[in-house]
């Protein structure tokens, strides 16, 4: 374990050197903070507004963050060849796949941890009231985000980061239209039908970590559903990362 | 806990290796049926030309690839098993490291991945630095390295776990003479230290003075294994270097025969003789033109001369 939280340690210092993080998150605080106005000139309903600006920045701007930082970690190591001295180590490779991962989801907290301040200032300033719906919505932002990294992670054990990034992004886009595909497939013929059905149910569903027309509606979500939501985030993640050990376990470094 | 180091620190047997590259994946030998042995507590040299499969090796033996057939073993288990690393230590070609990390955060790192516990780590990093000459950078970031600072790092780092086997790719190369004789100076250390020492290189002069053993790979090839004396000595046609004084047009035809080059410099003539048999023949020579012999320097055949022997013959009989 001690491995692995090393090369976590080392991963999140090494993410906190990349500017474009600070570049994402400064645009992320503007955006949210931008709510402020919005809200000054529009008429009622002002509420909505901020709490769909935010949230929605913090989902967009988290997800940006760890497709662009996240493609580049293991390619990196491997283009720099600091991943020799590495695996050159007793580390077995999943573990050097885990810190790797693990380092990234620190460094995901720690900004979208930032984000929710900005946006808890603004709620505040506005006197908007807070409750624990938000909390549940920003979880499963964050649950979103550790999928998405976890997604790129995979790609990353076998293509380039170019590539990697055209395929996360990808998933990203199909994740959240998943709900159109098994509706569009009831309308084709079976052959259709199955086919798309298969990739509904192959994608990860990422609505069902979107929570934000529940926060402005009021809806609330149960803790039984919550929970439901988070097993499912955490077990997708969990079968990416080891489809990603396996793919690593077998790759030769040249 | 020490285990005992086995007489056999490596081995190879029948490595072979093969990559596909360009767009239809043409495929390439980078090692063909590569046997070596390693004996503790020596020095082995691992030569060959650039594209040899020095590096290729030297990763198949950490792991970092496999190859397609043939096994390897360190310390009297297969590569494959992590285990076996906790007692080797390895410095790869023109490393890259994180250069954000000081000397000292670098170490700690390493050390971290081989659970050495955090009151030992400290130690060893101050012994380490020291023993490298790099005490002075211990809180340097390592950009602000010059290459052998960070080749010394490098060593270092592999040295962290005290390891019995060190394994280096190419560790002189790039340095300048001083960085070179200072990595030689390290190696010899550690060999006095009890450790055994396998490292590529294709700088022979290098070897020469550091190797008990070596072996040359020429395309994937074994193509000599043994002790630095007795190849050269196998292989040599100990050549004679004689600068005479004095000798005549007439006797330069005559000497002619016995040698192998001549290079006249004024009243000097330098002669290039096949072998220790021609001496005393140009020596009449020289008399009887009332030359002087000012100085003879047998050459023993160096590595390099084994060297291009054995590059020559493989491009020859591939050029056939």
């Amino acid at each position: 374990m001690r491995r692995v939280i090393s090369i976590a340690m080392n991963t999140f210092r090494e993410t906190l050197r990349e500017k474009i993080l600070y570049n994402l998150l400064f645009f992320a605080l503007l955006m949210i903070g931008s709510s402020l106005l919005f809200a000054r000139i529009t008429y009622g309903e002002f509420e909505r507004l901020i709490l769909d600006i935010g949230l929605g920045s913090i989902n967009l701007f988290g997800v940006i963050i760890a497709m662009f930082v996240g493609i580049g970690l293991v390619n990196k190591e491997i283009d720099k060849k600091t991943i020799y001295t590495i695996l050159s180590k007793p580390v077995p490779r999943y573990e050097f796949l885990l810190g790797k991962y693990l380092g990234l989801c620190l460094t995901l907290l720690v900004n979208t941890g930032i984000m929710v301040v900005g946006l808890l200032l603004v709620l505040q300033t506005m006197q908007v009231s807070i409750d624990s719906l938000l909390f549940k919505s920003l979880l499963l932002i964050y649950i979103e985000l550790i999928v998405v990294t976890a997604v790129a992670l995979l790609f990353s054990t076998f293509t380039s980061a170019t590539l990697s990034a055209i395929f996360t992004l990808a998933v990203f886009i199909i994740g959240h239209l998943s709900a159109d595909l098994k509706v569009m497939g009831q309308k084709l013929g079976a052959t259709g039908e199955t086919l798309l059905n298969m990739i509904y149910y192959l994608m990860p569903n990422l609505e069902r970590f979107n929570l934000k027309g529940h926060v402005i509606h009021r809806l609330d979500v149960g803790f039984a559903d919550m929970m439901l939501i988070v097993a499912y985030g955490v077990a997708y993640t969990a079968v990416l990362l080891l489809l990603a050990s396996i793919i690593f376990q077998r790759r030769d470094f040249q | 806990m020490m285990e005992a180091v086995p007489d056999i620190v490596l081995r190879t047997e029948t490595l072979r290796k093969t990559f596909r590259v360009g767009f239809w994946g043409q495929q390439v030998t980078a090692l063909e049926g590569l046997d070596i042995e390693v004996r503790r507590g020596e020095v082995f040299g691992f030569l060959g030309p650039n594209g040899a499969g020095k590096t290729t090796t030297l990763k198949i033996l950490m792991n970092l690839i496999y190859p397609n057939s043939g096994k390897a073993w360190i310390l009297g288990r297969e590569v494959g098993n992590v285990g076996v690393k906790r007692h080797v230590g390895f410095l790869p070609e023109s490393p890259y490291f994180y250069d954000y990390l000081t000397a000292e955060e670098f170490l700690r790192f390493y050390g971290d991945l081989f659970d050495v516990k955090r009151a030992i780590l400290s130690e060893r990093i101050t012994q380490l630095l020291e023993m490298v000459g790099m005490s002075h950078a211990r809180h340097l970031q390592l950009r602000k390295f010059s290459k052998g600072m960070l080749q010394r790092v490098g060593i270092a780092q592999a040295l962290i776990n005290d390891p019995h086997l060190v394994v280096l790719d190419e560790p002189m190369s790039g340095l300048d003479p001083v960085g070179r004789k200072e990595i030689r100076d390290l190696i010899l250390r550690l060999k006095e230290s009890g450790k055994t020492i396998f490292f590529s290189s294709h700088i022979l002069h290098d070897a020469e003075l550091l190797c008990d053993r070596v072996s040359i790979l020429v395309k994937g090839r074994l193509v000599a294994m043994g002790r630095v004396s007795d190849l050269v000595g196998n292989a040599s046609t100990q050549s004679v270097e004689m600068i005479v004084e004095g000798l005549t047009h007439h006797g330069l035809d005559r000497v002619r025969p016995f040698t192998e080059r001549v290079l006249c410099q004024g009243e000097r003539t330098l002669l290039v003789l096949k072998g220790h048999g021609q001496v005393d023949a140009v020596l009449d020579v020289v008399r009887a033109a009332k030359g002087s012999l000012i100085s003879m320097t047998p050459h023993k055949g160096s590595l390099e001369d084994l060297f291009m022997r054995e590059v020559g013959g493989q491009v020859g009989e591939q050029a056939a």
